[in-house]
């Protein structure tokens, strides 16, 4: 979890290392390159030195399969029921090669105007945040970050609250959510990062728990205020305490092309560092001694994973959890490699958002239980369930 | 191939190392010996720019301070005495993360990196291990893992914090006499910090003597390891021996006076 983490020095598995023969008279271990080819005659060749690709295929086509049979669902439930090739057959009506279809126009109009828009944002929102908690596990190599750990959250929730009880139009919420978002991040940089700096240990740990401190007590400060606005208007709580419960049930295209942009600049930089998160993974100190501005993969993947959970968060509310446990429960089952980690736990918090809403709009009905807390209820049993069922010696940072 | 001018280098008001001056010569392997605290570790992660210091380092005639991260990463390997080693991390995707320095910010690895990294898998023997995780393995086998990543990086500058700290005599042994083989073979400089004084003199050409912050002694092993230079500075009782095969052995001698056992 922390750089002073101990090496790594159990001994298991077959005895293959060298034997404990005589030293003086002969270094027994000690082959040269002939000796190796000798030694060895089955693998002549060099041996192959890969990256998990297969791994990475198989992961994200059995995360992608997932996803389309939850995006089906997603539209083939709620008060007027589709089949799943009914589904199919709306979305295929307006591509434009499709040339008819027997659905009546009424079902054509809640797939393309209720459902979809409302599974489609889910999806996006999922992936962001599990991508976003992948990538904050990866940079602060801790197991317990998650999107919100810089004061996303809070940002976001005071900027909301500001404009409510303000009487604002409900229309400036997202802007006010993504500015207090990115307003609260940028505040726990500069301050993190000021107390962080210089040999402050003989081990050369430096940054990174002092800029998830600075986020803690950001975090806490801006919460505070938000709660003293709130209760100051107190006529406004519900409508408040709705919002950062988070939730899907206003969504609309409109939204959906709102957040897009933030949310692919945001995808496409930090899959454009799954590389370099593997390296910190050897800790801030060897990162550094083998190339890497560590510093400044931190910082390019804070500002990208801000604007894309901030712009998430300004149409969805808060929504809990989500950004701890599917990368975990990624890394469980495909591995700690951030190659695999980073693209299938985008995928995987889509079809995780997506399923978590149906549960959501539908538990209920006709009335909705806050999707957050759905996320947390399957989510946490689900995440039990995997972490028990899995080795020990996981490498969770 | 490096030199360091009055380096100094604090933890907050701890002075760890007062203004010392030295060099390490091409090809050479230099031991940074010394009491614990003495600032080996110190002299190694200045050197690899992991601290701030003042004075001068320059490396291969160039001073540090002008080189970027990658280029810097390109001269000099570091191997940290307690090396990160994920669990789950197989042997040849931790060997060819040595190759960073090679790759460009957002680039990927190509060809000539996957085949370094196979050619120093192979040079270590590990070649039948290469798909094991780090946790299966034993210390001795990630010693070679860690030195297989150091030599990936292609860097004609090795330093070696405490190679062998958590190893058997007999590993320990193996561990430094393949690290001067492949230190021949590529023609490294080899800087390490070594705790046990008679491998010290065994493998290193030149010794450096720290002690306080301040370099205490420094020449051949003949001249540093003296019973004189030794008792000064690691406390009386060092004994220099010297063997059949006419190397140095250094030994900690116990006083053997009366004292009451189990009584």
């Amino acid at each position: 979890m922390t750089d002073t983490r101990p090496a790594i020095r159990r001994r298991t598995g077959p005895a293959s290392g060298p034997s404990p023969g005589p030293v003086v008279a002969e270094p027994g271990p000690i082959v040269t390159a002939d000796q190796t080819s000798a030694s060895t005659p089955d693998e002549p060749g060099p041996v192959p030195v890969t990256v998990g690709r297969v791994r990475l295929g198989r992961a994200i086509v059995i995360a992608g399969v997932v996803l389309v049979i939850a995006v089906v669902v997603g539209v083939a439930i709620g008060p007027a029921a589709l089949s799943p090739a009914q589904v199919i057959d709306a979305i295929a009506a307006r591509l434009p090669w499709h040339s008819h279809t027997g659905l009546p126009k009424l079902d054509l109009e809640i797939v393309w105007q209720i459902r979809l828009p409302r599974v489609v944002l889910g999806a996006l929102v999922g992936s962001m945040l599990a991508g976003g908690g992948a990538a904050y596990q990866g940079i602060f190599r801790n197991p317990l970050a998650d999107p919100y750990l810089l004061g996303v959250a809070a940002g976001a929730g005071l900027g909301a609250t500001i404009v409510v009880v303000s009487g604002g139009n409900p229309a400036l919420m997202p802007p006010a959510a993504f500015a207090g978002a990115v307003g609260a991040v940028a505040l726990t940089y500069l301050l993190g990062a000021r107390a962080g700096r210089s040999n402050e240990s003989p081990v050369f740990s430096s940054g990174t728990s002092s800029i998830l401190l600075a986020g803690i007590a950001v975090a806490a400060m801006l919460t505070a205020i938000q709660t003293y606005l709130q209760q100051q208007h107190t006529q406004t709580l519900a409508y408040v305490y709705a919002w950062i419960l988070g939730g899907l049930s206003a969504a609309t295209w409109s939204d959906v092309w709102l957040i897009l942009p933030y949310l692919l600049v945001a995808a496409l930089a930090l899959l454009a560092h799954r590389r370099l998160l593997d390296v910190l993974r050897v800790g801030e100190t060897e990162a550094t001694s083998l190339g890497v501005d560590v510093a400044r993969v931190r910082l390019t993947v804070v500002i990208a994973a801000t604007l894309g959970v901030a712009a998430a968060v300004s149409v969805s509310g808060l929504i809990g959890f989500l950004g701890i446990i599917v990368p975990h429960a990624v890394r469980l089952t495909a591995g700690p490699s951030y190659r695999v980690l980073l693209p299938v736990s985008m995928i995987g918090g889509a079809a995780f958002l997506v399923l978590a809403d149906v549960v959501a709009r539908t538990a209920q009905a006709p009335d909705e239980v806050p999707i957050g807390v759905i996320t947390a209820i399957i989510g946490a049993p689900f995440f039990l369930f995997v972490l028990r069922s899995r080795r020990a010696h996981q490498d969770l940072s | 191939m490096i030199s360091f001018d009055q380096l100094t280098v604090r933890y907050g008001t701890t002075v760890a190392l007062a203004g010392i001056t030295g060099r390490v010569d091409g090809g050479e392997w230099l031991g940074l010996i010394g009491p614990n605290g003495a600032g080996k570790t110190t002299l190694l992660g200045a050197i690899s720019r992991l601290l701030s210091y003042q004075g001068t380092i320059s490396i291969g005639g160039r001073p540090a301070a002008d080189l970027g991260r990658r280029q810097l990463a390109q001269l000099i390997a570091y191997v940290p005495q307690r090396p990160v080693l994920p669990p789950d991390m197989t042997v040849s995707e931790y060997v060819l993360l040595g190759r960073t320095a090679h790759i460009s910010y957002l680039g990927s690895e190509t060809a000539t990196d996957r085949r370094v990294s196979a050619a120093a898998i192979e040079r270590l023997d590990l070649g039948a291990m290469s798909d094991r995780t780090l946790h299966t393995m034993s210390g001795g086998e990630l010693q070679r893992v860690v030195l297989a990543r150091a030599l990936a990086q292609e860097a004609p500058v090795l330093l070696l914090d405490e190679p062998t700290s958590a190893l058997d005599i007999g590993r320990r042994m193996d561990a430094l006499e393949l690290i001067d083989q492949v230190r021949r073979e590529k023609s490294l400089t080899v800087l390490s910090a070594i705790h046990d004084l008679t491998l010290a003199g065994q493998f290193a050409d030149r010794l450096l003597l720290l002690s306080g912050g301040q370099v205490a002694a420094t020449g051949g092993p003949a001249d540093v390891l003296t019973d004189g230079v030794l008792a000064a500075h690691f406390g009386h009782g060092v004994q220099v021996l010297t063997t059949d095969t006419g190397d140095l052995a250094v030994i900690a001698r116990r006083s053997r006076e009366p004292r009451g056992r189990n009584s």
